[in-house]
């Protein structure tokens, strides 16, 4: 749920990214923390096991800069991807404003990928929302392994609707900021139909 | 479907900061935030400025959403309050008409009972507020929202960095 604080003249988004265990997410995440200035980002938290798996989210605040005077901030967060989290899951996606699924590329994973995207769904569902009305992209990690489907597989296996879709490496920063970029205008201009 | 927006107005701020800044006096805390349920934060009052407030409002915000879940296994209503107890700083949390999260910090000069009785005061005022401010953002025209004069240009260059 975006909050909107004509006082502070500041916009809030919630951008959840999503995806079976190990696709990436929590990689997206440090790579735009990374990536972005000082004054553009706060502290990265990260809730994880002992072996840096995500046991609750990571959370990473982003300002993206002024729109018409008001400033524009972006709550990222990721979800445990584990199939066992899914309690979890579900308290990360209340309030969202915007979903990424970060689909695991390699042909193994097929499974898992479709499995976390009927979870997502299912999710959000139960907590009355519609993943086709919600701004949602897709993004295909891990592009740079030699055993990475190719796209059109995948597009076709978990993109019926062909939402926007973005080839990443997160590992190495490829494709990351073009996905958050599309997820964010989506919502920005979400915000804006809303209000007409 | 987008999700109905939470908007905070001058009004409505200077009359949370008013309450937030009366409890923390009253109840001799050292912090007190304001931060809806899902961590965004709407007011704090006092706290040193090395206090990272984003931080601490999502991850609050993650914790009363974990114990609703706790909640929600064992079939009990939302928990309303909670209270962890540390060696300097203790932190009382309860939530406020269903969907805002009033955090108190509170050190050795004051106690958790003084802390809970200023809170349960404070929590129908501030809860007139915040159900006030939802009468007020349901009633406004769309005409008034600036976000209908965004443009596509405006968008795209908050990218162009």
């Amino acid at each position: 749920m975006s909050f909107i604080n004509y006082s502070a003249r500041e916009i809030n988004c919630k951008l959840v990214y999503y995806g079976p265990g190990l696709c990436g997410k929590t990689t997206n995440l440090q790579h735009i923390y990374n990536k972005s200035k000082e004054d553009a980002k706060g502290k990265m938290i990260s809730l994880a096991t002992e072996t840096e798996r995500t046991l609750f989210f990571d959370f990473l605040p982003l300002n993206l800069g002024s729109i018409r005077g008001f400033k524009t901030r972006f709550h990222l967060y990721t979800v445990p991807g584990q199939v066992f989290y899914d309690a979890s899951r579900k308290l990360i996606l209340k309030g969202v404003d915007g979903v990424c699924f970060v689909a695991d590329s390699q042909e193994e994973r097929i499974e898992a990928n479709i499995e976390s995207l009927d979870n997502l769904r299912y999710n959000l569902e139960e907590q009355g929302y519609n993943l086709d009305a919600l701004p949602y992209v897709i993004q295909y990690n891990k592009r740079d392994l030699p055993n990475a489907m190719p796209l059109s597989e995948l597009s076709e296996v978990l993109n019926p609707n062909k939402v926007p879709e973005y080839e990443a490496a997160a590992v190495d920063g490829t494709g990351v900021f073009e996905t958050l970029k599309a997820l964010a205008k989506q919502v920005l201009n979400e915000l804006r139909k809303g209000s007409s | 479907m987008m999700n109905p927006q939470m908007v905070m107005y001058e009004e409505e701020l200077a009359q949370l900061q008013a309450l937030t800044d009366k409890l923390r006096h009253d109840s001799r805390s050292q912090t007190i935030l304001l931060v809806d349920k899902n961590g965004q934060m709407i007011v704090t009052s006092g706290g040193s400025t090395d206090l990272d407030t984003t931080s601490l409002s999502s991850l609050v915000a993650g914790n009363v959403a974990a114990t609703g879940g706790i909640a929600q296994v064992i079939r009990e209503d939302e928990f309303t309050g909670q209270f962890h107890e540390g060696k300097d700083i203790s932190v009382h949390m309860t939530l406020v008409a269903g969907r805002i999260i009033l955090v108190v910090l509170f050190g050795k000069d004051t106690t958790h009972g003084l802390v809970r009785l200023r809170v349960r005061k404070a929590t129908s005022e501030l809860t007139a507020v915040f159900e006030a401010l939802e009468r007020k953002a349901a009633t406004q025209s769309p005409q008034q929202n600036v976000f209908a004069e965004i443009t596509d240009d405006d968008i795209d260059n908050l990218f162009n960095d």
